[in-house]
């Protein structure tokens, strides 16, 4: 009994050590974000919330110069909602349609086809961004949302996970729905996007927080305060923090990245059983 | 009421497999054709060349006339039912059934009156709501009928069907199958590899062997005529007994058994004997000594399986013969039995070709 408890004790130690280590700088980045300026200069980060918090979000979030030049929190939380959702969509998309041709067209280039799209994997955009910013710049698409989302949304990973997805669905699924007359793109839109759903919610998940998270793309192709997305917004804030001037607003830069991890916190928690779901079942 | 017409139908898969070699079949209006052999011996390719869903490498399917080989699947006006259903997982009931319809751009309400209606005939009118996963498996059985019944196609195609029930739900499903076909009066091709099914349901069978037909008939026919070995040892259940044999103008012997009453046989030549089970007869002046191995009492009758003593050996099996009787019939283990049979309901066959001899 004791040796039992010894090694509950032991193990809930462990679980709450890598609690705190993984939750420990968020939160020192919250109560710090609610200290006034002067109080971090002097103290530096916090770990008790101060009594700024609502003064510091609301200038970052509503009043403009509170924390860029001219843009507002709440435009750059749209921008990033906007990458977010494209981003995520649009991959969802082009990634099942070429999964479908992929799997139920039998042309002689399906397979090599496929092995292509997997090797652009090796291909990531840091890789190709020049030639991308060329493209997108050529097209006079800089500083607008196609241009920021439309060069991202090639997914070879997606294409890859509906493709062993397709693969798994039973043939006679195809066969059927052929003698009831479905053509290729109602059998595409009756069936099996019904039957990916599970698969299609988590993938939305991931790429929605991976289109948040992106950095180096939005920072080359915005040049517009306006169109700044959270994450721009917090390289620019620390920037002007590290070239100095007047009092650094510590407490507003970690406002904004607060508020840069909360939707897909929100996202993930609330969507996470479906996300489970699409990843470990296979509803057939 | 369709007619259907295949000739010398002939499937090449792409990586070489001949799975048909020249088909030639008719098929009457309003029939219902089994078709049954051994496992890969390409009836379902056979089936899903008259479906659409492969591709005809050589010859004509025809379907009341009309030429349908390069038709695709949807404009064939055939419904098929999948051995493991293929009912589609997310709709209901309703939604399996009126699936097709809608493709067909049929009015809402002609739907639900025709997928009521045929809910009614399968005793699944309660269940329209439901998803296939909340179903039995004879449910879902009965859904995919539905769905074929709905349609109200020229032909019904069938592939094992009932391959994934439990005996006595087969059983039950088979004659709801044979009942519905009848009424409903449509063209039918079913494939099995199920002997009962193949002879209580058939109005003709196809034995096919190799992707050829071996024989075809009506099922009593098959059973009493078979044109070759291979018909009369796929037919019938317990299966036929067969014994290796020669004649020598006036005995037809194997090992040491001489056998009398034989005349017009081939001499020299490798010969199979063949003998129902239920041919056999307890006689005491017979020609075969049987060791008693095992007895399976089936409850109406009983099944011996035995060896025939001083018979020719195919291998170094001793040759096994089964014996139906009735029950009441219980030898001992290992005891000795002395079987007739009659020589007129004997079957011979060339042992190299299969050809049936008499
Ligand atoms: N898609 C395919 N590609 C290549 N060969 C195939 C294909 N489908 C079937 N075959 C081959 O064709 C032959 C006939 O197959 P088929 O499925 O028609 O047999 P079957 O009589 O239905 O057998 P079973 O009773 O096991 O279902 C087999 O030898 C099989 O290996
Ligand atoms: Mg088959």
């Amino acid at each position: 009994m004791r040796n039992w408890n010894w090694r509950l004790i032991s193990t809930h130690a462990i679980l709450i050590v890598g609690v705190l280590f993984m939750s420990l700088p968020v939160w020192v980045a919250f109560a710090t974000s609610t200290h006034s300026a002067e109080h971090i200069l002097r103290n530096g980060l916090q770990i008790w919330p101060g009594g700024d918090f609502l003064s510091t979000y609301n200038e970052v979030l509503f009043v403009e110069g509170g924390v860029m030049k001219a843009v507002l929190g709440t435009t750059m939380l749209k921008n990033s909602l906007i990458l977010g959702i494209g981003f995520a969509i649009g991959k969802v998309v082009i990634s099942m349609l070429a999964a479908y041709a992929i799997v139920y067209f039998r042309f002689r280039l399906a397979l090599p086809l496929f092995w292509i799209i997997f090797m652009t994997l090796l291909l990531p955009l840091e890789v190709r961004i020049i030639p991308s910013y060329e493209v997108v710049s050529g097209l006079g698409l800089l500083d607008t949302h196609v241009g920021l989302i439309v060069p991202l949304i090639a997914s070879a990973t997606g294409t890859f996970f509906f493709r062993q997805f397709f693969l798994s669905v039973p043939d006679e699924l195809l066969e059927a729905a052929r003698l009831d007359g479905a053509t290729p793109w109602g059998f595409f839109i009756d069936i099996l996007v019904p039957l990916s759903k599970t698969m299609i919610a988590a993938i939305l998940i991931i790429m929605f927080v991976v289109g948040w998270n992106q950095y180096l793309w939005p920072l080359i192709m915005t040049t517009k305060e306006e169109n700044y997305t959270l994450v721009i917004g917090i390289k620019q804030i620390y920037q002007i923090l590290a070239e100095g001037g007047e009092l650094p607003q510590y407490q507003k830069a970690f406002a904004l990245t607060i508020l840069a991890t909360l939707p897909p916190v929100l996202v993930v928690l609330v969507f996470q059983n479906w996300f489970v779901k699409g990843l470990v079942e296979s509803e057939k | 009421m369709s007619k259907v017409q295949l000739s010398n139908v002939t499937k090449t898969y792409p990586n070489g497999a001949e799975a048909v070699r020249g088909v030639d079949m008719e098929v009457e209006s309003g029939e219902f054709i089994v078709f049954v052999g051994p496992s890969g011996c390409g009836k379902s390719t056979l089936l899903r060349m008259v479906a659409g869903l492969e591709s005809v490498t050589d010859g004509q399917i025809q379907i009341d006339d009309r030429l349908i080989n390069d038709v695709s699947p949807a404009d064939r006006d055939v419904a098929m039912v999948f051995q493991n259903y293929a009912l589609y997982p997310h709709m209901t009931v309703h939604g399996n059934m009126s699936y097709g319809l809608k493709n067909r751009g049929m009015p809402k309400q002609e739907i639900n009156a025709k997928v009521v209606e045929a809910a009614k005939m399968l005793k699944i009118e309660d269940f329209l709501d439901r998803q296939p996963n909340q179903l039995s498996g004879g449910q879902r059985q009965r859904v995919a009928m539905g769905r074929a019944i709905v349609r109200e196609p020229k032909v019904f195609l069938f592939d094992e069907p009932l391959s994934n029930l439990d005996a006595k739900l087969r059983v039950q499903m088979r004659i709801e199958i044979k009942r519905l076909q009848r009424r409903m009066n449509v063209t039918s091709i079913y494939v099995t590899h199920d002997q009962t099914e193949a002879m209580t349901l058939a109005d003709r069978l196809a034995v096919i062997n190799e992707g050829k037909i071996e024989q075809m008939g009506a099922p009593i026919e098959l059973y009493n005529n078979p044109a070759t070995l291979f018909v009369a040892s796929f037919i019938g259940s317990p299966q036929i007994n067969l014994l290796p044999a020669m004649f020598d103008g006036q005995y037809l012997s194997s090992g040491d058994l001489k056998l009398e009453g034989f005349v017009d046989l081939p001499q020299s030549k490798e010969l199979v004997l063949g003998i129902r089970p239920d041919e056999l007869r307890l006689s005491d002046d017979g020609q075969f000594p049987m060791r008693v191995d095992i007895v399976e009492q089936h409850g109406s009758d009983n099944l011996i399986y035995g060896a025939i003593l001083g018979a020719e050996q195919e291998s170094d099996e001793e040759t096994e013969f089964c014996f139906k009787t009735s029950q009441d019939m219980l030898p001992e283990l290992e005891s000795n039995l002395t079987l007739g049979f009659d020589v007129d309901r004997a079957l011979v066959f060339h042992k190299d070709t299969g050809e049936r001899l008499r």
